[in-house]
């Protein structure tokens, strides 16, 4: 295997898209090391978006935040500016794996892993997150609930990476949270994750809300049905009681050792209920 | 092979690397710092733990090519002159090893998290060494030990 720590983008992308050869690109390593060892991938050659300085920096600007695709849990949870603006998606950064995994893991490489149960997905489709992709034929804007396709599956061609995830700020009255349930309280893999985003208006009504559900599908979902039951409404019993059956009814989960299908589609409900709660609390500002 | 400087325990050192094998592999085998222990491999037990420019990593989770130009700190570097450092002491003086595999992860990460905060809570200490597997003791000794360490590193009597 050869490996290569590319100094600018447009090197990785040429040296993932040598033909004939089985390439990958390598951000903190925590799922390509393992996979490698294990002997499921057998690449011939990986590349380190590490030291590519757009991959590896936070940007903060008017418009919002760019994420580099490369940038730890550990340097995401001690960004305070991100913190006070998308609290649940630093949460769902901060849920993955130990701290010495921490250390390393990637929001391009929790999304391009294509895990159904990826913590970071659902917050990051809850914040309407955009990435923005490089390869060969330059660059296009995708969002990132079209990035995973299938599991282990992406909608990236040869040679493409995610750059960088896009952020607007937190608008006014606005909140987001993302909650998981796993079988033990750290170093598991969720059962059920959830991630809401939601905006109020001056009367307490919800005039935006994006619901994300993890681990209970082939992919992330992105469940508009979820988010059209608080819609122009208060957030209150009713209409977090009609969240929660839409989140219920958008679950198609398999049965495993970590919860049978009818349990994950419970939680599904229970999970997206006390997320809306959160992210509304948080936008009312009573909450951080 | 590769041909890779980097800083390990102070120390300019260079090896010799296959560009598939782990940092892990390379301080084992190449440099024989084999205080640094493989328990899974797939990082999930911390036994090898080391810290990667100032961030604590599993060793088994990096390739040894991306220590060029790196800084690592291994458990081998921890005592001083052959002074054992207060987190060593601790150990030894509550019983919080028993086999010893787990210890060089446990010590690393230890040291890593009191150089960061020297007052962390009991479920503090607890949630940053969640990624340290130890089947021996049943890890509340291994917890006072740090708990005594830092009230130490305080000033306060331990
Ligand atoms: C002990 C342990 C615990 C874990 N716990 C959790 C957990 O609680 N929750 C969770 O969601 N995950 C968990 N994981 C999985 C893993 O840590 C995360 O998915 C992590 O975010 C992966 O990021 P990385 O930077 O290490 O990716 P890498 O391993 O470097 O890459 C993963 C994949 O994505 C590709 N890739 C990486 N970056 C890009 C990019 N910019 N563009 C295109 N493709 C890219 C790689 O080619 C590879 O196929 C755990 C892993 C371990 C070992
Ligand atoms: S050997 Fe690296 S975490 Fe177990
Ligand atoms: S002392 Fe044996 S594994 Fe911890």
């Amino acid at each position: 295997m050869e490996y290569h720590s590319a100094r600018t983008a447009e090197e990785a992308i040429e040296l993932l898209t040598e033909t004939g050869m089985d390439t990958r690109a390598l951000a903190g390593g925590t799922d390509l090391l393992a996979q490698i060892r294990s002997g499921r991938v057998r690449p011939q050659r990986v590349v380190d978006l590490k030291k590519i300085p757009e991959f590896h920096s936070i940007e903060e600007s008017e418009s919002g935040f760019q994420i580099g695709a490369s940038v730890s849990g550990a340097e995401i949870g001690e960004h305070p500016s991100l913190r006070a603006h998308w609290p649940g998606l630093v949460e769902a950064a901060e849920l993955i794996g130990s701290t010495q995994i921490q250390g390393r893991a990637s929001l391009g490489g929790n999304v391009c892993n294509a895990s159904p149960a990826a913590d970071t997905v659902p917050a990051l489709i809850a914040a309407s997150a955009i990435c923005s992709v490089i390869g060969p034929g330059g660059r296009r804007e995708v969002p990132v609930e079209e990035i995973v396709t299938g599991p282990g599956q992406t909608s990236l061609k040869l040679g493409e990476i995610v750059a960088h995830f896009r952020l607007s700020r937190r608008l006014k009255n606005s909140g987001d949270a993302y909650l998981r349930l796993i079988p033990r309280s750290e170093m598991d893999i969720a059962v059920v994750g959830a991630g809401v985003a939601l905006t109020l208006d001056e009367d307490d009504l919800c005039v935006a809300c994006r619901v994300g559900l993890g681990a209970v599908a082939p992919t992330a979902l992105l469940v508009s049905e979820a988010s059209n039951a608080l819609l122009g409404r208060a957030v209150n019993d009713a209409s977090l009681a009609d969240l929660e059956e839409a989140a219920r009814a958008a679950a198609r989960p398999i049965d495993d050792k970590r919860g049978t299908r009818d349990y994950r589609i419970r939680v599904a409900g229970v999970l997206a209920r006390r997320a809306a709660t959160l992210a509304m609390k948080r936008a009312r500002g009573l909450d951080k | 092979m590769r041909h890779i400087r980097a800083t390990v325990d102070g120390e300019a050192t260079e090896f010799l690397c296959d560009e598939g094998s782990t940092l892990l592999d390379a301080l084992r085998d190449s440099l024989q710092k084999t205080g640094t222990k493989e328990g899974c491999g797939t990082g999930d037990c911390g036994a090898c733990s080391v810290i990667f420019d100032g961030r604590l990593v599993c060793a088994c989770l990096v390739l040894a090519a991306e220590a060029e130009g790196a800084t690592v700190e291994t458990v081998e570097g921890i005592s001083k002159e052959g002074v054992l450092h207060p987190l060593q002491r601790h150990f030894l003086e509550d019983a919080a090893l028993q086999c010893g595999i787990c210890t060089p992860g446990f010590l690393v990460a230890a040291k890593n998290l009191l150089e960061r905060n020297v007052d962390p809570s009991e479920e503090e200490v607890r949630f940053w060494l969640a990624g340290n597997l130890c089947r021996c003791t049943g890890y509340d000794k291994i917890i006072r030990a740090v708990l005594n360490t830092a009230a130490e590193l305080r000033g306060e009597s331990s």
